[in-house]
């Protein structure tokens, strides 16, 4: 990189250039968190700071209950769900990448059928199945569908990283002393690590923005996730438009995702299995 | 510490590939020894059954007296050194070497005791916190020899571990295994494609061919007396030329010139029941510029023309290249699969360029005919249809006349079985020499 060398002008162009892409990013969201500082009566104030700075949407989202218990709801049912697709992923990725088993071009058929199905096109008939299952308004009830359409991405990812650690290194492993098992977790597993991070990050993320399924197969606080809870939100009186609530509850969803990805950044980035073999 | 039996052993893959066909192989407590042969010959299939990474299809495998048909690599006691390295790239070089006893459980202080025991000896001790991607291929090789050697194993079982190094350093890495095997005394079964390290390595070497093991032998032996065509165009470099001979009249037509059978030989063949058609081959040292050859020696062997295509100096010995006009093509499987192994038969090589060693001495010169001597006391004749050497038993001391211009009277007769005078059996030439 160093090597190419930039003309001053080039520089500048550049800069001029991100810093357009970037403040198009993120007026909307610079936009959104002035809205939830802004009291009610200001909302229709054109100005891009408050003129009145207020906590009382944060303080009144997080008293009501109507927030409190989806965002518990968004948090549980977003890690488990990606807990277990990651799980489910990594296994059958490695069966992917590693196995030559009947089916397997079926498995890996199947697995991008239901990345690319309509999801919209499925709300009926997993509705009908979730009620007479007693799975609607549950945390399984979304849960199920979370894992079910994040393991196709899931399996791609890794499959790509397991394909990449050359299989030598588990058989260095094995002579090394060490069970399948501990083949799998001690080696194998480091260095798919960023992969299954990428894979949690995505699947997480897809679980926490989900609207669809979280209007759908929900009907009360006790599984209803954060986003489909934002559109119940009620204003002051039946007069009022919920704004500012909607606006910090907004921002509140977002911190987790902020948070999760500049953590694991370092770890999506890193190329681990650099230097395996004969470099 | 163990010795290592092969019994029979075949490995068939599940899509039907046979890939090791009926091994067997004692290897001694404390031995070293290589498996050498062309590429797709089931070397690394069977290090694998060894170690455990691959099923044993048939037959018995015994380590240290005990059956391990069935037993997991890791209860078999064994390091494997690969030629990948196959080093934990997310480990620093102490963790790669101490992997292994932190998995048997071992205190921390003995792993520790023990990585840098072997870092002294390997000399890696300034480079144990490093992580293999940082280090040069030497080292790495160094990192995956030190992996095996601080388990202190039943025995060490290496796929070309050098393969992956440049020339020099693989000189260099030759000796340091060979220094480190003397040194430990652990029993170790290496695989390796090049010649240089099957020859100066092992204490034995075994030759392998589509999967069938075709001789096993100190590697002189296998140099001097090679069961098989297939063994002696393998063992060797430059290896052995081989030219299509007729037997007439009691007498061997090669390209170079009428040989006369003496009594030993004529017996060999019709021992072997050898066909008309015959295969002889001559390794590149047994020729010599005829100019320099003693006159008393020259009757044990053949003197012919040649015109030197390519000459080689090589400073301590000259390699001239010649062809010599076939009469038909020497045809068999095993010269063909040996062609295809080296790449020649790709790049065209005609199989009638023969080589010679000379010595510097010489005075041959590119381009000019000379005249070569090939001492007949090493020739080796073999079956073109089983490849089978027929000169096998009659080692160095083999019957075979000298026909040429030669011009010693007849040296002496036949010693030995039958004493039959070489003279009285050999129509051509007014000197044949016995030897
Ligand atoms: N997993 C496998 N499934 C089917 N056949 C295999 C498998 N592995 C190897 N073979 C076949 O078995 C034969 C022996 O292979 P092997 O790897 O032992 O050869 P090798 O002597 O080590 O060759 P090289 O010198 O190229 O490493 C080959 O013909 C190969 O095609
Ligand atoms: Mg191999």
């Amino acid at each position: 990189m160093a090597a190419v060398t930039t003309t001053p002008r080039q520089k500048a162009g550049w800069g001029v250039a991100n810093f357009v892409v970037i403040a198009l990013a993120l007026i909307p969201v610079l936009w959104l968190v002035s809205l939830s500082f802004k009291t009610p009566a200001a909302v229709l104030d054109p100005s891009f700071v408050p003129s009145q700075w207020t906590w009382a949407n944060y303080s009144g989202i997080l008293q009501s209950s109507q927030f409190i218990r989806p965002l518990i709801n968004s948090i549980g049912i977003g890690l488990i769900s990606t807990f277990i697709a990651v799980v489910l992923a990594s296994m059958a990725a490695y069966a992917v990448a590693r196995l030559a088993f009947p089916g397997k071009s079926v498995l890996i058929g199947m697995a991008l059928l239901i990345a690319i199905f309509p999801q919209i096109s499925l709300i009926t008939p997993l509705f009908s199945i979730e009620r007479s299952l007693g799975l609607f308004n549950t945390w399984p009830g979304l849960i199920i569908p979370y894992v079910a359409f994040g393991l196709p991405l899931g399996i791609y990812i890794l499959s790509a990283f397991f394909r990449e650690i050359p299989w030598e290194l588990e058989k260095a492993a094995k002579m090394d002393g060490a069970t399948p098992f501990q083949a799998f977790t001690k080696v194998i597993a480091p260095l798919a690590a960023p992969g299954m991070v990428t894979t949690a990050i995505l699947v997480f993320l897809a679980c926490w923005n989900d609207f669809l399924f979280a209007i759908s197969f929900t009907s009360t606080t006790t599984a209803r996730t954060a986003p489909a809870a934002l559109q119940y939100f009620s204003g002051g009186s039946v007069f009022t438009v919920p704004t500012g609530p909607i606006a910090a509850a907004a921002v509140v969803i977002t911190i987790p995702i902020i948070i999760f990805v500049l953590f694991f950044q370092r770890r999506i980035v890193a190329g681990l299995t650099s230097g395996a073999v004969k470099g | 510490m163990a010795d290592i039996v092969l019994d029979n052993v075949t490995k068939r893959y599940p899509d039907g590939a046979l890939a090791v066909d009926k091994i067997s192989l004692d290897i001694a407590d404390g031995e070293f020894v290589i498996l050498v042969g062309p590429s797709g010959c089931g070397k690394s299939t069977t290090l694998n059954m060894i170690a455990g990474l691959e099923d044993i299809t048939e037959g018995e495998l015994r380590i240290g007296g005990k059956v391990v048909n069935n037993a997991a690599p890791k209860d078999r006691d064994i390091a494997m050194v690969f030629q990948s390295y196959a080093l934990y790239p997310h480990m620093t070089v102490r963790q790669n070497m101490g992997f292994a006893l932190k998995l048997a459980k071992t205190p921390q202080k003995v792993i520790d005791e023990k990585v840098n025991e072997a870092a002294r000896i390997l000399d890696l001790t300034q480079h144990l916190d490093r992580r293999p991607a940082n280090l040069s291929g030497g080292q790495r090789q160094r990192v995956a020899m030190g992996r095996a050697i601080v388990r202190d194993p039943a025995a060490f079982l290496m796929d070309e571990p050098l393969s992956n190094l440049d020339a020099k350093l693989r000189v260099q890495m030759r000796t340091e295994v060979s220094r480190i095997q003397r040194r430990l005394g652990t029993t170790t079964v290496y695989v390796t494609h090049d010649q240089t390290e099957a020859m100066t390595l092992g204490d034995r070497v075994a030759v392998m061919r589509n999967g069938i093991l075709q001789q096993v032998g100190s590697p002189q032996e296998l140099y001097d007396r090679p069961d098989n065509l297939f063994v002696a165009g393998f063992i060797g470099s430059p290896s052995m030329n081989f030219m299509p001979s007729v037997v007439e009249d009691n007498t061997l037509h090669t390209p170079l010139g009428d040989v006369p059978l003496t009594g030993r030989l004529q017996r060999a063949l019709e021992q072997a029941r050898a066909p008309r058609e015959l295969i002889v081959g001559i390794r590149p040292e047994n020729f010599e510029d005829a100019a320099l050859v003693p006159a008393d020696q020259r009757s044990s062997g053949i003197t012919f023309r040649a015109s030197i295509d390519v000459l080689e100096s090589m400073g301590s010995d000259v390699f001239v290249y010649f062809t010599k006009e076939f009469g038909n093509e020497v045809d068999a499987a095993e010269l063909r699969e040996l062609a295809e192994d080296s790449g020649s038969a790709d790049v065209g090589v005609r199989n009638d360029a023969m080589v010679a060693r000379l010595d510097t001495e010489t005075r041959a010169a590119e381009g000019h005919e000379s005249e070569l001597w090939a001492d007949l006391r090493t020739l080796h004749v073999f079956n073109p249809a089983d490849g089978s050497n027929i000169t096998l038993d009659y080692g160095a001391d083999r019957a075979v006349g000298g026909a040429a211009p030669a011009t010693s009277p007849a040296a002496g007769t036949g010693r030995g079985a039958g004493g039959t005078g070489a003279s009285t059996d050999a129509p051509a030439g007014p000197g044949t020499g016995v030897i």
